[in-house]
Protein backbone atom coordinates (compact mmCIF):
# COMPACT_ATOMS: atom_id res chain seq x y z
CA UNK A 1 0.00 0.00 0.00
CA UNK A 2 1.19 3.56 -0.90
CA UNK A 3 2.04 5.96 1.50
CA UNK A 4 -0.92 8.40 0.51
CA UNK A 5 -3.57 5.30 0.87
CA UNK A 6 -2.10 4.49 4.40
CA UNK A 7 -2.36 8.50 5.41
CA UNK A 8 -5.72 8.27 3.81
CA UNK A 9 -7.14 5.11 5.31
CA UNK A 10 -6.20 6.88 9.04
CA UNK A 11 -7.10 10.51 8.57
CA UNK A 12 -10.63 10.00 6.58
CA UNK A 13 -11.56 6.27 7.32
CA UNK A 14 -10.78 6.31 10.78
CA UNK A 15 -11.03 9.56 11.50
CA UNK A 16 -13.83 10.99 9.20
CA UNK A 17 -11.42 13.95 8.33
CA UNK A 18 -11.04 14.73 4.33
CA UNK A 19 -7.84 14.48 2.32
CA UNK A 20 -6.17 18.72 2.12
CA UNK A 21 -5.28 19.81 -1.42
CA UNK A 22 -2.13 18.28 -1.38
CA UNK A 23 -3.27 14.70 -0.74
CA UNK A 24 -5.93 14.77 -3.19
CA UNK A 25 -3.15 15.98 -5.67
CA UNK A 26 -1.26 12.70 -4.35
CA UNK A 27 -4.06 10.26 -5.00
CA UNK A 28 -5.60 11.53 -8.66
CA UNK A 29 -1.66 10.71 -9.30
CA UNK A 30 -1.68 7.25 -8.12
CA UNK A 31 -0.60 5.00 -11.11
CA UNK A 32 -3.57 2.66 -12.87
CA UNK A 33 -2.99 -0.62 -10.86
CA UNK A 34 -3.24 0.62 -7.50
CA UNK A 35 -7.32 2.10 -8.85
CA UNK A 36 -8.34 -1.31 -7.70
CA UNK A 37 -7.06 -0.64 -3.63
CA UNK A 38 -8.01 3.13 -4.07
CA UNK A 39 -11.69 2.64 -5.18
CA UNK A 40 -11.91 -0.07 -2.09
CA UNK A 41 -10.73 2.51 0.44
CA UNK A 42 -13.23 4.97 -0.97
CA UNK A 43 -16.30 2.56 -1.18
CA UNK A 44 -15.11 1.69 2.96
CA UNK A 45 -15.26 5.32 3.45
CA UNK A 46 -18.30 5.89 1.87
CA UNK A 47 -19.84 2.48 4.37
CA UNK A 48 -18.56 3.53 7.24
CA UNK A 49 -19.70 7.74 6.91
CA UNK A 50 -22.52 7.07 5.15
CA UNK A 51 -23.83 3.94 4.94
CA UNK A 52 -25.16 1.75 2.43
CA UNK A 53 -27.86 3.46 1.36
CA UNK A 54 -28.10 5.22 -2.29
CA UNK A 55 -30.05 7.98 -2.83
CA UNK A 56 -31.96 8.11 -6.01
CA UNK A 57 -32.97 11.33 -7.73
CA UNK A 58 -34.72 12.75 -10.95
CA UNK A 59 -33.83 15.91 -12.84
CA UNK A 60 -36.37 17.75 -15.19
CA UNK A 61 -35.74 21.04 -17.55
CA UNK A 62 -38.27 23.84 -16.76
CA UNK A 63 -36.86 25.85 -18.95
CA UNK A 64 -34.03 24.71 -21.82
CA UNK A 65 -32.13 26.35 -24.03
CA UNK A 66 -31.78 30.36 -24.80
CA UNK A 67 -29.55 30.69 -21.78
CA UNK A 68 -27.61 34.29 -21.65
CA UNK A 69 -24.65 32.50 -20.05
CA UNK A 70 -21.86 31.03 -21.66
CA UNK A 71 -20.63 27.86 -19.75
CA UNK A 72 -18.45 26.34 -22.44
CA UNK A 73 -19.44 23.19 -21.40
CA UNK A 74 -23.05 23.42 -21.56
CA UNK A 75 -25.27 23.27 -25.22
CA UNK A 76 -28.35 25.14 -23.79
CA UNK A 77 -26.14 28.68 -23.95
CA UNK A 78 -27.68 30.89 -26.56
CA UNK A 79 -24.47 32.11 -27.21
CA UNK A 80 -22.97 29.10 -29.55
CA UNK A 81 -24.48 27.53 -32.37
CA UNK A 82 -25.60 24.50 -30.37
CA UNK A 83 -28.70 22.52 -32.47
CA UNK A 84 -30.91 22.91 -28.54
CA UNK A 85 -33.83 25.18 -28.99
CA UNK A 86 -36.03 26.77 -26.36
CA UNK A 87 -38.52 25.27 -24.82
CA UNK A 88 -40.49 25.68 -21.33
CA UNK A 89 -41.97 22.96 -19.88
CA UNK A 90 -46.06 23.29 -18.77
CA UNK A 91 -47.08 22.23 -15.45
CA UNK A 92 -49.23 18.81 -15.95
CA UNK A 93 -45.91 17.48 -18.03
CA UNK A 94 -43.80 18.56 -14.82
CA UNK A 95 -46.11 16.79 -12.34
CA UNK A 96 -45.93 13.93 -14.53
CA UNK A 97 -42.15 13.57 -14.80
CA UNK A 98 -42.24 14.01 -10.60
CA UNK A 99 -44.90 10.75 -10.89
CA UNK A 100 -42.40 9.17 -13.14
CA UNK A 101 -39.43 9.72 -10.88
CA UNK A 102 -41.23 9.23 -7.60
CA UNK A 103 -42.20 5.42 -9.16
CA UNK A 104 -38.74 4.80 -8.92
CA UNK A 105 -38.84 5.37 -5.21
CA UNK A 106 -36.65 8.16 -6.06
CA UNK A 107 -36.48 10.88 -2.76
CA UNK A 108 -35.49 13.96 -4.78
CA UNK A 109 -36.88 15.47 -8.02
CA UNK A 110 -34.76 18.70 -9.47
CA UNK A 111 -36.76 21.36 -11.16
CA UNK A 112 -34.07 22.73 -13.76
CA UNK A 113 -33.50 26.29 -15.81
CA UNK A 114 -31.35 27.30 -18.00
CA UNK A 115 -31.05 31.08 -17.10
CA UNK A 116 -28.54 33.42 -15.63
CA UNK A 117 -31.11 33.70 -12.36
CA UNK A 118 -34.64 33.32 -12.20
CA UNK A 119 -37.31 36.40 -13.36
CA UNK A 120 -40.00 37.30 -12.06
CA UNK A 121 -42.11 34.63 -14.71
CA UNK A 122 -39.83 31.50 -13.68
CA UNK A 123 -40.17 32.32 -10.28
CA UNK A 124 -44.10 32.43 -10.47
CA UNK A 125 -43.52 29.32 -12.87
CA UNK A 126 -41.75 27.11 -10.03
CA UNK A 127 -44.52 28.39 -7.12
CA UNK A 128 -46.87 27.26 -9.04
CA UNK A 129 -45.33 24.13 -10.29
CA UNK A 130 -43.96 23.07 -6.73
CA UNK A 131 -47.92 23.52 -5.58
CA UNK A 132 -49.02 21.41 -8.17
CA UNK A 133 -46.10 18.82 -7.15
CA UNK A 134 -46.66 18.63 -3.76
CA UNK A 135 -50.36 18.27 -4.14
CA UNK A 136 -50.01 14.99 -6.15
CA UNK A 137 -46.74 13.23 -5.68
CA UNK A 138 -44.86 12.70 -2.58
CA UNK A 139 -41.08 13.38 -3.20
CA UNK A 140 -38.69 16.55 -2.53
CA UNK A 141 -38.25 19.06 -4.68
CA UNK A 142 -35.39 20.41 -5.29
CA UNK A 143 -34.29 23.71 -7.59
CA UNK A 144 -31.84 25.07 -10.10
CA UNK A 145 -31.93 28.10 -11.37
CA UNK A 146 -28.75 30.12 -11.34
CA UNK A 147 -27.56 32.96 -9.31
CA UNK A 148 -29.94 33.71 -6.65
CA UNK A 149 -30.70 36.95 -4.85
CA UNK A 150 -31.39 36.79 -0.71
CA UNK A 151 -34.81 37.32 -1.72
CA UNK A 152 -35.37 35.02 -3.98
CA UNK A 153 -33.44 32.48 -1.28
CA UNK A 154 -35.98 33.47 1.00
CA UNK A 155 -38.93 32.89 -1.46
CA UNK A 156 -37.70 29.37 -2.36
CA UNK A 157 -37.25 28.22 1.29
CA UNK A 158 -40.64 29.36 2.11
CA UNK A 159 -42.28 27.84 -1.36
CA UNK A 160 -40.78 24.36 0.00
CA UNK A 161 -38.01 23.84 -1.56
CA UNK A 162 -35.93 21.02 -0.27
CA UNK A 163 -32.14 21.57 -1.43
CA UNK A 164 -31.33 24.19 -3.62
CA UNK A 165 -28.42 22.99 -6.37
CA UNK A 166 -26.02 25.55 -8.02
CA UNK A 167 -22.35 23.91 -8.90
CA UNK A 168 -18.88 25.85 -8.75
CA UNK A 169 -18.71 24.31 -12.25
CA UNK A 170 -15.06 23.54 -12.11
CA UNK A 171 -11.90 24.55 -9.95
CA UNK A 172 -11.34 28.51 -9.24
CA UNK A 173 -8.12 28.74 -11.20
CA UNK A 174 -9.93 27.12 -14.33
CA UNK A 175 -12.96 28.77 -13.94
CA UNK A 176 -12.66 31.84 -16.26
CA UNK A 177 -11.24 29.35 -19.15
CA UNK A 178 -15.17 27.65 -18.75
CA UNK A 179 -17.09 30.56 -17.97
CA UNK A 180 -16.74 34.17 -18.67
CA UNK A 181 -20.02 36.05 -18.06
CA UNK A 182 -20.29 35.47 -14.52
CA UNK A 183 -17.12 34.87 -11.98
CA UNK A 184 -16.66 31.78 -9.19
CA UNK A 185 -17.28 34.31 -6.67
CA UNK A 186 -20.59 35.07 -7.75
CA UNK A 187 -21.59 31.49 -7.74
CA UNK A 188 -19.76 30.98 -4.46
CA UNK A 189 -22.24 33.57 -3.14
CA UNK A 190 -25.36 31.98 -3.86
CA UNK A 191 -23.85 28.76 -2.39
CA UNK A 192 -23.69 30.50 0.72
CA UNK A 193 -26.53 32.02 0.69
CA UNK A 194 -28.54 28.85 0.05
CA UNK A 195 -26.42 27.20 3.25
CA UNK A 196 -27.18 29.62 5.18
CA UNK A 197 -31.03 29.83 4.56
CA UNK A 198 -31.56 26.50 5.80
CA UNK A 199 -32.18 25.12 2.33
CA UNK A 200 -29.69 22.18 1.44
CA UNK A 201 -27.36 22.92 -0.68
CA UNK A 202 -26.01 20.30 -3.51
CA UNK A 203 -22.79 22.08 -5.45
CA UNK A 204 -20.64 20.08 -7.45
CA UNK A 205 -18.90 20.49 -11.05
CA UNK A 206 -17.68 18.60 -13.92
CA UNK A 207 -14.57 17.20 -14.70
CA UNK A 208 -13.05 16.10 -17.83
CA UNK A 209 -12.90 19.68 -19.37
CA UNK A 210 -9.44 20.28 -19.65
CA UNK A 211 -8.25 21.14 -16.49
CA UNK A 212 -5.48 19.65 -14.78
CA UNK A 213 -4.87 17.36 -12.04
CA UNK A 214 -4.47 19.97 -9.96
CA UNK A 215 -7.34 21.63 -10.21
CA UNK A 216 -9.23 18.71 -9.91
CA UNK A 217 -7.97 18.12 -6.92
CA UNK A 218 -8.58 21.96 -6.11
CA UNK A 219 -12.10 21.53 -6.79
CA UNK A 220 -12.47 19.11 -4.87
CA UNK A 221 -10.78 21.04 -1.90
CA UNK A 222 -12.87 23.95 -2.94
CA UNK A 223 -16.36 21.85 -2.67
CA UNK A 224 -14.72 20.61 0.90
CA UNK A 225 -14.48 23.83 2.00
CA UNK A 226 -17.85 25.24 1.17
CA UNK A 227 -19.20 21.93 2.52
CA UNK A 228 -22.11 21.32 1.03
CA UNK A 229 -25.06 18.00 1.36
CA UNK A 230 -25.09 16.92 -1.73
CA UNK A 231 -22.37 16.96 -4.68
CA UNK A 232 -23.02 15.75 -7.89
CA UNK A 233 -20.10 15.15 -9.76
CA UNK A 234 -20.48 15.23 -13.81
CA UNK A 235 -17.94 13.53 -16.51
CA UNK A 236 -17.86 16.60 -19.84
CA UNK A 237 -20.22 15.06 -22.82
CA UNK A 238 -18.75 16.79 -25.23
CA UNK A 239 -21.85 18.59 -27.29
CA UNK A 240 -21.87 19.81 -30.40
CA UNK A 241 -21.70 23.79 -31.10
CA UNK A 242 -20.15 24.63 -28.03
CA UNK A 243 -16.70 25.67 -27.42
CA UNK A 244 -15.90 22.67 -25.60
CA UNK A 245 -16.99 20.38 -28.08
CA UNK A 246 -14.28 19.17 -29.44
CA UNK A 247 -12.47 18.19 -26.41
CA UNK A 248 -12.08 14.22 -26.03
CA UNK A 249 -14.10 12.09 -23.62
CA UNK A 250 -12.37 11.90 -20.29
CA UNK A 251 -10.16 8.49 -19.66
CA UNK A 252 -12.06 6.07 -17.74
CA UNK A 253 -9.38 5.85 -15.19
CA UNK A 254 -8.95 9.00 -14.14
CA UNK A 255 -12.79 9.61 -13.76
CA UNK A 256 -12.57 6.67 -11.44
CA UNK A 257 -9.67 8.57 -9.58
CA UNK A 258 -11.53 11.04 -9.36
CA UNK A 259 -14.63 9.90 -7.86
CA UNK A 260 -12.35 8.01 -4.51
CA UNK A 261 -10.50 11.68 -4.39
CA UNK A 262 -14.13 13.61 -4.25
CA UNK A 263 -14.99 10.72 -1.52
CA UNK A 264 -12.09 11.28 0.33
CA UNK A 265 -12.43 14.79 0.25
CA UNK A 266 -15.72 14.59 1.82
CA UNK A 267 -15.95 11.29 3.71
CA UNK A 268 -19.32 12.47 4.56
CA UNK A 269 -21.22 14.17 1.31
CA UNK A 270 -23.85 12.53 -1.11
CA UNK A 271 -21.59 12.47 -3.83
CA UNK A 272 -24.17 12.10 -6.71
CA UNK A 273 -23.41 10.30 -10.01
CA UNK A 274 -24.53 13.10 -12.18
CA UNK A 275 -24.23 13.70 -16.43
CA UNK A 276 -21.50 11.82 -18.67
CA UNK A 277 -20.71 8.77 -16.80
CA UNK A 278 -22.18 6.72 -19.42
CA UNK A 279 -20.34 8.37 -22.37
CA UNK A 280 -17.10 8.19 -20.20
CA UNK A 281 -17.71 4.71 -18.21
CA UNK A 282 -19.95 2.92 -19.81
CA UNK A 283 -22.26 0.13 -18.59
CA UNK A 284 -19.61 -0.46 -16.01
CA UNK A 285 -18.99 2.71 -14.62
CA UNK A 286 -22.12 2.59 -12.72
CA UNK A 287 -20.56 -0.13 -10.09
CA UNK A 288 -17.27 0.81 -10.15
CA UNK A 289 -18.59 4.22 -8.70
CA UNK A 290 -21.28 2.90 -6.59
CA UNK A 291 -18.36 0.50 -5.41
CA UNK A 292 -16.16 3.56 -5.30
CA UNK A 293 -17.51 6.17 -3.45
CA UNK A 294 -20.57 7.14 -5.31
CA UNK A 295 -23.97 7.21 -2.84
CA UNK A 296 -26.23 8.91 -4.85
CA UNK A 297 -27.60 8.44 -8.67
CA UNK A 298 -29.25 10.49 -11.09
CA UNK A 299 -31.62 7.96 -12.55
CA UNK A 300 -33.09 8.22 -16.21
CA UNK A 301 -32.86 11.07 -18.51
CA UNK A 302 -30.58 14.24 -18.05
CA UNK A 303 -31.65 17.43 -18.95
CA UNK A 304 -30.78 17.60 -22.89
CA UNK A 305 -29.46 13.73 -23.07
CA UNK A 306 -30.22 10.40 -22.52
CA UNK A 307 -29.68 8.54 -19.39
CA UNK A 308 -28.83 4.82 -18.35
CA UNK A 309 -32.39 3.22 -18.31
CA UNK A 310 -33.81 3.58 -14.59
CA UNK A 311 -35.02 0.11 -14.34
CA UNK A 312 -31.28 -0.88 -14.62
CA UNK A 313 -29.90 1.53 -12.34
CA UNK A 314 -32.26 0.21 -10.05
CA UNK A 315 -31.72 -3.67 -10.54
CA UNK A 316 -27.98 -2.61 -10.29
CA UNK A 317 -28.47 -1.43 -6.93
CA UNK A 318 -30.75 -4.48 -5.58
CA UNK A 319 -27.87 -6.50 -7.02
CA UNK A 320 -25.44 -4.45 -4.92
CA UNK A 321 -27.63 -4.58 -1.86
CA UNK A 322 -27.55 -1.25 -1.59
CA UNK A 323 -31.11 -0.08 -0.65
CA UNK A 324 -32.69 3.55 -1.79
CA UNK A 325 -32.88 5.89 1.11
CA UNK A 326 -36.19 6.37 2.03
CA UNK A 327 -38.48 9.68 1.60
CA UNK A 328 -38.74 10.05 5.17
CA UNK A 329 -34.59 9.62 5.55
CA UNK A 330 -34.01 12.96 3.62
CA UNK A 331 -36.49 15.04 5.60
CA UNK B 1 -45.69 12.77 -37.29
CA UNK B 2 -45.60 11.91 -40.98
CA UNK B 3 -42.96 9.23 -41.89
CA UNK B 4 -41.19 8.34 -44.68
CA UNK B 5 -37.29 7.67 -45.27
CA UNK B 6 -34.79 9.58 -43.61
CA UNK B 7 -33.79 12.49 -45.96
CA UNK B 8 -31.43 14.46 -43.24
CA UNK B 9 -29.40 13.06 -40.22
CA UNK B 10 -31.21 13.05 -36.90
CA UNK B 11 -27.78 14.34 -34.79
CA UNK B 12 -26.13 16.77 -37.53
CA UNK B 13 -28.87 17.93 -39.69
CA UNK B 14 -26.70 16.99 -42.69
CA UNK B 15 -28.60 15.28 -45.82
CA UNK B 16 -28.65 11.49 -44.79
CA UNK B 17 -26.59 10.10 -47.79
CA UNK B 18 -24.04 12.91 -48.59
CA UNK B 19 -21.57 11.18 -45.76
CA UNK B 20 -20.98 9.14 -43.33
CA UNK B 21 -23.36 9.30 -40.02
CA UNK B 22 -22.04 6.59 -38.24
CA UNK B 23 -21.09 8.55 -35.15
CA UNK B 24 -24.23 10.67 -35.47
CA UNK B 25 -26.15 6.65 -35.18
CA UNK B 26 -24.04 6.31 -32.21
CA UNK B 27 -24.85 9.45 -30.44
CA UNK B 28 -28.49 9.33 -31.28
CA UNK B 29 -28.58 5.63 -28.92
CA UNK B 30 -27.73 8.60 -26.21
CA UNK B 31 -29.48 11.91 -26.97
CA UNK B 32 -32.65 12.62 -28.87
CA UNK B 33 -32.66 13.55 -32.13
CA UNK B 34 -32.58 17.60 -32.50
CA UNK B 35 -33.44 17.82 -36.51
CA UNK B 36 -36.09 16.83 -38.46
CA UNK B 37 -35.70 13.99 -40.35
CA UNK B 38 -37.33 15.00 -43.33
CA UNK B 39 -37.04 19.07 -43.70
CA UNK B 40 -33.54 19.13 -41.33
CA UNK B 41 -35.77 21.97 -39.40
CA UNK B 42 -33.87 22.29 -35.98
CA UNK B 43 -36.76 20.99 -33.45
CA UNK B 44 -38.59 21.56 -29.79
CA UNK B 45 -36.96 18.98 -27.54
CA UNK B 46 -37.93 18.32 -23.85
CA UNK B 47 -36.26 15.60 -22.05
CA UNK B 48 -38.09 14.11 -19.56
CA UNK B 49 -37.09 11.45 -16.71
CA UNK B 50 -38.14 8.72 -18.73
CA UNK B 51 -38.49 9.70 -22.41
CA UNK B 52 -38.49 12.49 -24.95
CA UNK B 53 -40.64 14.23 -27.03
CA UNK B 54 -39.13 15.99 -30.69
CA UNK B 55 -41.33 18.61 -32.43
CA UNK B 56 -41.13 20.04 -35.64
CA UNK B 57 -42.94 22.92 -37.02
CA UNK B 58 -43.45 21.17 -40.22
CA UNK B 59 -43.76 17.90 -39.89
CA UNK B 60 -45.47 17.42 -35.94
CA UNK B 61 -44.16 15.53 -32.86
CA UNK B 62 -42.18 12.77 -32.11
CA UNK B 63 -41.84 10.57 -29.26
CA UNK B 64 -39.66 8.13 -27.39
Amino acid sequence: MTDILERARTKVLDDGEGLSYDELVEVLQLPDDQIPELLQLAHDVRMKHCGPEVEVEGIISLKTGGCPEDCHFCSQSGQFTSPVRSVWLDIPQLVKAAEETAATGASEFCIVAAVRGPDERLMSQVRDGIKAIQAAVDINVACSLGMLTQQQVDDLREMGVHRYNHNLEAAKSYFPTVVTTHSFEERWETCEMVRESGMELCCGGLVGMGESLEQRAELAAQLAELGPHEVPLNFLNPRPGTPFGDLPIMDSADALRTIAAFRLAMPRTVLRYAGGRELTLGDLGTRDGLLGGINAVIVGNYLTTLGRDADEDLALLTELKMPIKELAKTL
Amino acid sequence: MTTGSPSYCGHCGRPADAEDHAACAVRLAMEPPRFCTRCARRMKVQVTPRGWTAECVEHGVLTS
